[in-house]
């Protein structure tokens, strides 16, 4: 058995029964935080003293504790810290449900991190699903009309999704005979190109996964849900979708597709071509439709389409470079932490100020700068930096991404991500043009919490670590990408 | 008739094609879970009938298909709930009604 090295996972699981037990006896419910916020610490001593012990395959080859797994396990414990943090004003929306709440945010954390630990068919799918359905009953929890709606077409469209992936991985299976990423990469590289072209089930199962895959980063053409969910979900959820989420869809296609089909060449040429289009077409997508939005987080939703065809650029370029080097790999990583702490900065400024304004209009958000100053500072970072300007993080994950894309031959890609960033910076900036040089509807104030203040303090001193000394994580980041083990 | 693999793989075809048509076209939600649920033992199948004809040593297929059942049933559970809310608030479960926000 091999029940130390799952020891993060475990810690998640029984703090999430315990947060709910907890609930049932105290009347307290701000313990319910701090049991929460105890468990993710715990489970992150656990995870970072597992690192550098090097690749594990456990569970007869189901999950791999490596050095990768490791440095999402990290990012997504952090993200769910900073979503607890976030929401301790917020659950008095659902002040029933609070116990609830909690345990399914370290539910969705534990779905999750296994995400990012799989490396069998069977198990990829039932750490999506462990995620999904705890997520489709968080977007749900509001209980209003919108709330609802979000959620029932969460759960529709995940629920096609999933089944067109298992499709996929049954024709994968059927043409390798293994369900093991190990195990099918051996029997892919054994074949030519000829044997491929006379049985074409196995490209059509390729196909199906990115289908499956697509809807969990949120990526063209599988975003239909994105808007509408976004909308209609409690921020701090919506925050988590768009963060941890669509960060664990990427975990999961650079392990299996790496991983699974990383050789022989043509093959990942194929999907690195695949993943190239629908970036182009994602980017474009994403911030053409953002720009008429008025909702702030229809328009974030529509923000996360387009950053996800950011992402895809370094994907198709794991692909491309054919496993040469670890830049592609090295790059995404480091482009999913900034994107993190600059989302979920971001999110965090609107919960602040949209709880207190009841209102989810850009145009509300009317001279904010007057109003609570250190919130609109805030948010302007993390607006910044989704831009990709110095000094925010955002800029060094795009050139890094960028960079890469050039030397293995994606420069038509990186010119429409380039011509699509200046797009972008179009509707960021609208809505800091419209917090500082806007009138204050009132000249009250608006007050935050000492929680979100922290929270916004720490993402945005991460987005600005990120920015200005990019090579601490980039070589955790480099190391990751190395440390693939399985 | 001898039936092999090719059999079950177009009974399997056919029924992802029904499941996936249903899903997209059919307006009550529960009728959707249902194609959902079609599209759910289509995969079966196919994951079967490959276990059976090209590893007929291992149980592979037939171990996923138990994990598909289970986390099906999770998610039917978890979607009924939904439109048991949708309905308190809405009083349809007509997917083209529930539009308050735009597709």
């Amino acid at each position: 058995m091999h029940l130390g090295l799952i020891l993060p996972e475990l810690t998640l699981l029984v703090f999430a029964i315990a947060v709910i037990l907890v609930d049932l006896v105290t009347q307290k419910k701000e313990v319910l935080v701090w049991v929460s916020l105890f468990g993710i610490v715990i489970s992150a001593g656990f995870t970072l003293g597992m690192w550098g012990w090097g690749s594990y395959a456990i569970f007869n080859n189901q999950m791999a504790v490596d050095s990768f797994a490791i440095f999402f396990k990290l990012l997504f414990l952090g993200i769910a810290a900073l979503v607890i943090l976030a929401s301790v004003d917020y659950t008095a929306k659902f002040a029933n449900f609070r116990g609830e709440y909690h345990a399914l945010v370290l539910l969705a954390a534990l779905g999750m991190m296994l995400m990012a630990a799989t490396t069998s068919l069977i198990s990829i799918y039932i750490a999506i699903e462990l995620t999904s359905i705890s997520l489709y009953i968080l977007v749900g929890l509001l209980k209003d009309a919108k709330s609802t709606e979000a959620s029932l077409k969460y759960l529709l469209l995940g629920a096609v999704a999933s089944a067109v992936m298992l499709y996929g991985m049954a024709l994968v299976f059927g043409f390798t005979g293994e369900v093991g990423l190990g195990e099918i990469a051996r029997v892919v590289q054994g074949m030519s190109l000829a044997t491929l072209l006379a049985s074409p089930a196995f490209m059509v199962g390729i196909v199906l996964m990115i289908a499956g895959f697509g809807f969990k980063m949120a990526a063209i053409p599988f975003h239909m849900w994105v808007p509408d969910v976004y909308e209609g979900a409690p921020t701090p959820i919506t925050a988590y979708l768009s963060v941890a989420s669509k960060a664990a869809g990427f975990a999961l296609v650079l392990r299996v597709f790496y991983s699974a089909f990383g050789f022989p060449d043509w093959l990942s040429l194929n999907w690195g071509i695949i993943f190239a289009v629908l970036s182009a077409i994602g980017m474009t997508v994403g911030n053409v439709a953002a720009i008429p939005q008025t909702n702030i987080k229809r328009m974030l939703g529509y923000s996360s389409v387009a950053q996800a065809g950011y992402l895809l650029v370094g994907v198709a370029t794991v692909g491309l470079s054919a496993a040469a080097d670890v830049v592609g790999r090295s790059s995404v990583l480091f482009f999913l932490a900034s994107y993190a702490l600059t989302n979920m900065g971001a999110f965090i400024a609107i919960i602040a100020i949209s709880d207190k304004l009841k209102s989810d209009q850009i145009s509300d958000y009317s001279g904010m700068g007057k109003r609570a100053p250190l919130l609109a500072l805030g948010l302007t970072l993390c607006l910044i930096s989704l831009i990709g300007m110095p000094p925010a993080a955002g800029f060094m994950a795009k050139f890094y991404i960028f960079s890469g894309a050039v030397q293995h031959g994606l420069l038509w890609l990186v010119i429409i991500a380039v011509i699509n960033s200046v797009i972008s910076a179009y509707y960021y900036l609208r809505v800091v043009k419209v917090m500082w040089l806007g009138e204050p509807a009132s000249a009250e104030k608006v007050p935050s919490s000492g929680a979100l203040k922290l929270a916004l303090a720490l993402s945005c001193f991460g987005v600005l670590l990120l920015g200005i000394l990019p090579g601490i994580v980039m070589r955790l980041a480099e190391i990751a990408a190395k440390m693939f083990g399985f | 008739m001898l039936v092999g693999l090719e059999h079950y793989l177009i009974l399997s075809t056919i029924l992802f094609a029904i499941g996936l048509y249903g899903a997209l076209s059919k307006r009550n939600a529960i009728v959707i879970l249902m194609s959902i649920e079609i599209m759910l033992v289509a995969v079966s199948i196919a994951l079967v009938a490959f276990s059976r004809y090209i590893v007929p040593l291992a149980l592979t297929g037939q171990v996923f298909v138990i994990f598909i059942m289970v986390v099906a049933a999770a998610e039917a559970a978890v979607g009924l709930a939904i439109i048991i809310a949708i309905y308190r608030g809405y009083e349809t479960i007509d997917a083209t009604k529930i539009n308050l926000m735009k597709w």
